[in-house]
């Protein structure tokens, strides 16, 4: 099931998504993650050292992110690179919708070594969230 | 107050092994909201070619999250926690990890600079497995905010 390196071409695109994060959402990944930093879930806390709010945690975006390119690829064991660069914080509002995040990305590069290099983009009420978001995946 | 650059190169072992299980995998799988049953279902790992349950990718943050702690608990190091957000993040595997695996995390400074008044803290994560083989490098920088 999983996708084979003749199956991409530089320039295809990875299925774009977009995912709901809530206060809810950042309480569990403090939890699993073991990052309790108080500016992820105390909106007190996080207005006093100057955020607009609660922001998340940029590891929960490049895990959404890394989904998109899991999800894609068929074998999450696939990854052996990935980097990405929080560029701007995922502000996420005490109400039941909390925020988005839009993942997208596009094969930038096919190697001889059977790897592939994919560009993932994010964006979350209006910003680019993660720049400089890039993967090689080893494919079938 | 600026982050102690004769910190760059110190070295933070994890004080114990972690030790990968089903159960912790599972936790975080559902954290991320992520239904892929390579992470939950033994079977379907195993049909995939894994020995057991592997992690998702950003997995490993849990050990360079526990490595930072231990560095920026350093008073010297002068990092206000307070004011810290996450710049970037990196993964470089040599394999997935997967549950059973009994990982030996070593954290080091790989990096301190200013930029606009913020400081900047570089850590590398190296994690190895019980026969010595290299499964991942986590790199995790900070930004301690001006």
């Amino acid at each position: 099931m999983s996708l084979r390196h003749a199956d991409v071409e530089v320039g295809t695109e990875l299925p774009e998504r977009t995912f709901r994060v809530r206060r809810l959402d950042l309480v569990r990944y403090a939890g699993a993650s073991g990052d309790f930093n108080p500016i992820h879930w105390n909106e007190r806390f996080a207005k006093s050292v100057g955020l607009p709010d609660v922001i998340a945690h940029g590891m929960f975006t490049m895990a959404e992110a890394g989904r998109v390119l899991t999800d894609w690829t068929g074998d999450p064991g696939c990854v052996v690179d990935y980097s990405v660069r929080f560029s701007a914080p995922v502000v996420v509002p005490d109400d039941d919708e909390g925020a988005e995040i839009t993942v997208g990305g596009k094969v930038r590069a096919k190697n001889d070594d059977g790897t592939v290099n994919v560009l993932l983009t994010a964006r979350s009420g209006g910003a680019k969230v993660l720049a400089k978001s890039t993967a090689v995946v080893r494919l079938a | 107050m600026a982050i102690n650059a004769e910190y760059v190169g110190r070295e933070y072992p994890a004080p114990e092994p972690y030790e990968v299980t089903r159960g912790k995998i599972r936790e975080f799988a559902e954290a991320i909201n992520d239904p892929n049953p390579v992470y939950v279902d033994p079977g379907a790992a195993k049909a995939a070619g894994y020995p057991d349950v592997i992690a998702p990718p950003t997995f490993p943050v849990i050990l360079g999250m526990a490595g930072s702690a231990q560095a920026v608990a350093d008073p010297d190091l002068g990092v206000d926690f307070s004011r810290v957000v996450h710049g970037d993040q990196s993964f470089h595997y040599t394999r997935p990890l997967h549950a059973g695996d009994v990982l030996t995390a070593v954290t080091r400074i790989a990096d301190v600079r200013t930029l606009g008044g913020n400081g900047m803290l570089t850590l590398e994560t190296v994690a190895t497995a019980a026969d010595g083989e290299h499964v991942v490098t986590a790199g995790m920088m900070l930004v301690v905010r001006a």
